[in-house]
């Protein structure tokens, strides 16, 4: 093992960390309409939910050959961007769960990656054609596709079950609800645990540590399998909030719709070889489910804050990316080690600030709003 | 850049259709359980047609289930 530098182990275990934060976010696509409509209690919500993505993460064995599917140039990908990119993507993804805000773990690992490698190796390392072509075309779209496609699906739903009664109504779509957010989960551990393993390979494959064409070694398998179905388990409530009763109150018909439109696009997707964002296309279907039955509401703010999190989100954790990229660069391992700390204490301090209003499995159908404690943002790094 | 609009028009065309599809199947199977209740609530009637009614379109959502399981599962393909 002697392949394994300082710097290596640093990325494998920032990887690991930023599997973990993809799951803890994740959890409220395929389980935040399940656990509004009490179609699962929350604990049992998350816990198929973790289980799914660790089996999902062992099932894929079509791991990640690249590292952000050609958005970079992986060539000039050194483990140092890597690692700052990674802690770009973290830390992005630990701000909008403490906002409470639905946003893409893979836009975040993206950006980051973006980031670091125009900081680290000029910006003819980043394809921007390709950032149109694999982001931001399917950002727009996907979320559109499965908001039309639940809309459609549950004015359907209502319009036929209009005159029926309502204790087979509630109850029947509460179990089609368990089966459609299963396979999202599954679905999401075989996608987004296999970006980590791909990450973490590559980082080893250029650390002379494997041959190259390897795959992913049983231990890397297991620790991203493991990592997010961990993250996935203690669950992002506040996220789950949010998606489940913020952006509009979610009943048991329009939960099933929602998830068998998304479970749909992201399927048909992955078969044409899109890349997408779950947490998009769920919020697009929640949104369609939402205005799919008359007299629901919709919480127009929420969904206009949770679009502009969308927006931001790649710039976001670029900028994160190429700071940490630029003082790795300058720094090496000296600097590695100060942009851990620092990543470290801001994260912490985003915890300590997320206890001033905590959500949990106890509360987080009991309002639909996330607060932050009355400390402003800029205070996060101090928190403590 | 090349952006493929035909891969694009049939995910948001099979995506529309499935999903319309098996909810509009799920809703009759609801509907059905809910006819056999009435049945049997009313007048202790035949509560068959119903329940036959539900089953049929479970079985028909489970095979479209069991088919995403087989997407997402790349040992069976």
């Amino acid at each position: 093992m002697d392949h394994i530098t300082f710097l290596v182990a640093v990325v494998i275990v920032t990887a690991l960390a930023f599997d973990f934060t993809n799951g803890f976010h994740d959890t409220a696509n395929a389980m935040a309409t399940s656990i509004a409509t009490g179609a699962l209690g929350p604990r049992t919500a998350v816990l198929i939910s973790g289980v799914l993505n660790v089996v999902g993460a062992f099932l894929s064995t079509e791991v990640a050959r690249t590292i952000s599917g050609g958005i970079v140039d992986d060539t000039l990908v050194t483990p140092g961007m890597i690692f700052a990119g990674l802690v770009g993507a973290i830390l992005w993804n630990l701000l909008t769960w403490l906002l409470g805000l639905p946003s893409s773990s893979s836009h975040a690992l993206f950006g980051g990656l973006v980031g670091a490698v125009w900081v680290g190796a000029g910006s003819h390392g980043v394809h921007v054609d390709k950032v149109v072509e694999k982001v931001i075309v399917p950002a727009l779209a996907s979320p559109l596709v499965a908001g039309v496609a639940a809309l459609a699906a549950t004015y359907c739903a209502y319009r036929i079950t209009a005159r029926a009664r309502r204790k087979p109504v509630t109850g029947g779509f509460r179990y089609g609800q368990i089966a459609s957010a299963s396979l999202v989960s599954l679905a999401h551990g075989t996608n987004d645990a296999q970006k980590t393993m791909g990450v973490i390979t590559l980082t080893l494959i250029s650390a002379g540590a494997l041959g190259h064409d390897a795959g992913p070694p049983l231990w890397v398998i297991g620790a991203a399998g493991l990592s997010i179905g961990l993250g996935t388990y203690l669950g992002g409530w506040r996220i789950i909030r949010t998606m489940g009763k913020g952006l509009t109150e979610i009943q048991s018909p329009q939960g099933f719709a929602a998830e068998t439109a998304s479970t749909t696009v992201i399927l048909t997707s992955a078969h044409l070889g899109f890349a997408l964002s779950t947490t998009q296309v769920v919020s697009g279907s929640i949104l369609g489910a939402g205005l799919g039955r008359r007299l629901a509401e919709v919480r127009w703010g929420v969904a206009g804050r949770m679009l502009v999190a969308w927006l931001v989100t790649l710039p976001s954790a670029a900028l994160v990316g190429g700071v940490a990229a630029s003082v790795v660069t300058h720094g090496g391992n000296a600097g590695a080690a100060v942009v851990a700390l620092v990543g470290a204490a801001l994260a912490g301090g985003m915890v300590l600030l997320s206890r001033r209003n905590p959500v949990h499995a106890a509360n987080v159908n009991d309002s639909h709003e996330v607060r932050v404690g009355s400390a402003p943002p800029a205070h996060v790094g101090t928190a403590a | 850049m090349e952006l493929d609009w035909s891969a694009l028009g049939q995910v948001a065309a099979v995506s529309l259709g499935v999903t319309v599809a098996v909810v509009v199947v799920f809703a009759l199977g609801v509907l059905g359980l809910s006819r056999a209740e009435d049945a049997r609530q009313e007048d202790g009637g035949p509560t068959a047609l119903g329940r036959a009614q539900a089953g049929l379109c479970f079985l028909a959502c489970a095979a479209v289930v069991g088919y995403g399981l087989y997407l997402i599962v790349p040992q069976f393909h």
